[in-house]
């Protein structure tokens, strides 16, 4: 199990002048995690392929503004 | 935007249909030709693939008949007078 | 050769006459992490990896000049219709002065495009590294961009890109399996 975003949190010096922001984050999509792709994994229709970018779902990560994203959905992009 | 002007426009939608279903199936056979440049022994994908493109094929048959040509070079029949430089261009639709 | 196909990989729409956002995905076109300089640098390595990787390279670098094509048409209409003053204003001053609307390729910041971009090392994992770290520079040039607007069509389009790298680079890795592994025994992980 797996999340596509990980989040931490900056260092905050006492002098920043932004207002600092409460975490950071970065993305680690699946083919980080796949390996060599297995044999007949599920697959999206033609349709659903196109719109999402792959014909295969474990292979889709959705990409959320992550500043818009607010902070209670932390962690709430699991596989 | 063009879609937004002639939403009411049955043909233009029509085209929208039609365009975004060959690039539908046209996608899947990208995704298949680069899986099985890695999965050559595949034959399931194989068979797969050769089924979308049959389909493809089909779909591109009635696209060219209404909306001209889809490749140069020969690859696609001309109709007359000669329309594979008519317009729409594909950054114009 | 190629054959030209009168057709987007997908479809691509603007919901705004935004020319700032143009500059801005300007980077993509011809920037060091670009669609140009993707297609350029994999169809270049063909010649020299080993053959059982070369079809992939051929058809990712294939695959990429169908993005530099949704890159120009997303610069093209966001820009179409902006009078001079618009173009002013997004800071696309400096380009309009030499290049009037016409496309050029060059970053962001208006560094034109260099065949510096890519090594061509002649390694085959010194190349097919560069390969999978220039899908993971791309995908995160998609996702800057995607925070920068809030036109949905275009955030669309960006999201459908982005994708592309992931599996890009899902099938660059696997090429890196493929010529790591003995020939004689069989990939199964």
């Amino acid at each position: 199990m797996y999340t596509y975003r990980k989040y931490y949190r900056p260092y905050i010096g006492p002098f920043d002048p932004c207002p600092p922001l409460p975490y950071r984050s970065y993305e680690t999509p699946p083919q980080l995690y796949l390996g060599f792709q297995p044999y007949n994994l599920p697959q999206n229709s033609p349709q659903d392929a196109l719109r999402t970018g792959t014909l295969w779902p474990d292979l889709f990560a959705p990409y959320p503004n992550p500043y818009k994203v607010p902070t209670s959905e932390e962690g709430g992009e699991q596989d | 935007m063009t879609e937004k002007q002639s939403s009411n426009n049955e043909s233009t939608q029509a085209y929208y249909t039609l365009l975004k279903q060959i690039q539908a199936l046209d996608f899947v056979l990208v995704e298949l030709t680069l899986y099985l440049d890695t999965h050559p022994e595949d034959t399931q994908a194989i068979q797969q693939f050769n089924t979308t493109s049959l389909q493809s094929n089909q779909l591109k048959q009635q696209y060219q008949q209404l909306y001209g040509p889809l490749y140069q070079f020969g690859a696609s029949p001309s109709g007359t007078p000669w329309n594979w430089k008519d317009a729409p261009w594909p950054w114009q639709v | 050769m190629w054959i030209y196909e009168k057709k987007l990989q997908y479809p691509v729409r603007v919901n705004k006459c935004d020319p700032r956002m143009a500059k801005y995905l300007i980077e993509q076109y011809g920037g060091a992490d670009g669609e140009l300089a993707a297609a350029l640098r994999y169809l270049n390595q063909r010649y020299t990896l080993p053959e059982k990787v070369i079809g992939l390279v051929n058809d990712i670098g294939t695959e990429e000049l169908s993005h530099l094509e949704m890159i120009a048409t997303m610069v093209y209409k966001l820009t179409k219709d902006a009078t001079a003053e618009q173009m002013k204003e997004a800071g696309l001053g400096a380009h309009y002065a030499s290049h009037d609307k016409a496309l050029f390729f060059n970053d962001a910041s208006g560094n034109p495009f260099s065949a510096t971009y890519f090594t061509a090392k002649g390694d085959p994992i010194a190349d097919l590294y560069e390969d999978i770290a220039a899908e993971e520079k791309a995908r995160a040039t998609y996702q800057w961009l995607i925070n920068m607007t809030d036109d949905t069509d275009l955030i669309d389009s960006l999201t459908f890109l982005r994708e592309r790298e992931i599996i890009h680079s899902q099938r660059f890795r696997e090429a890196v399996e493929i010529i790591k592994e003995d020939q004689s025994t069989k990939k199964i992980f």
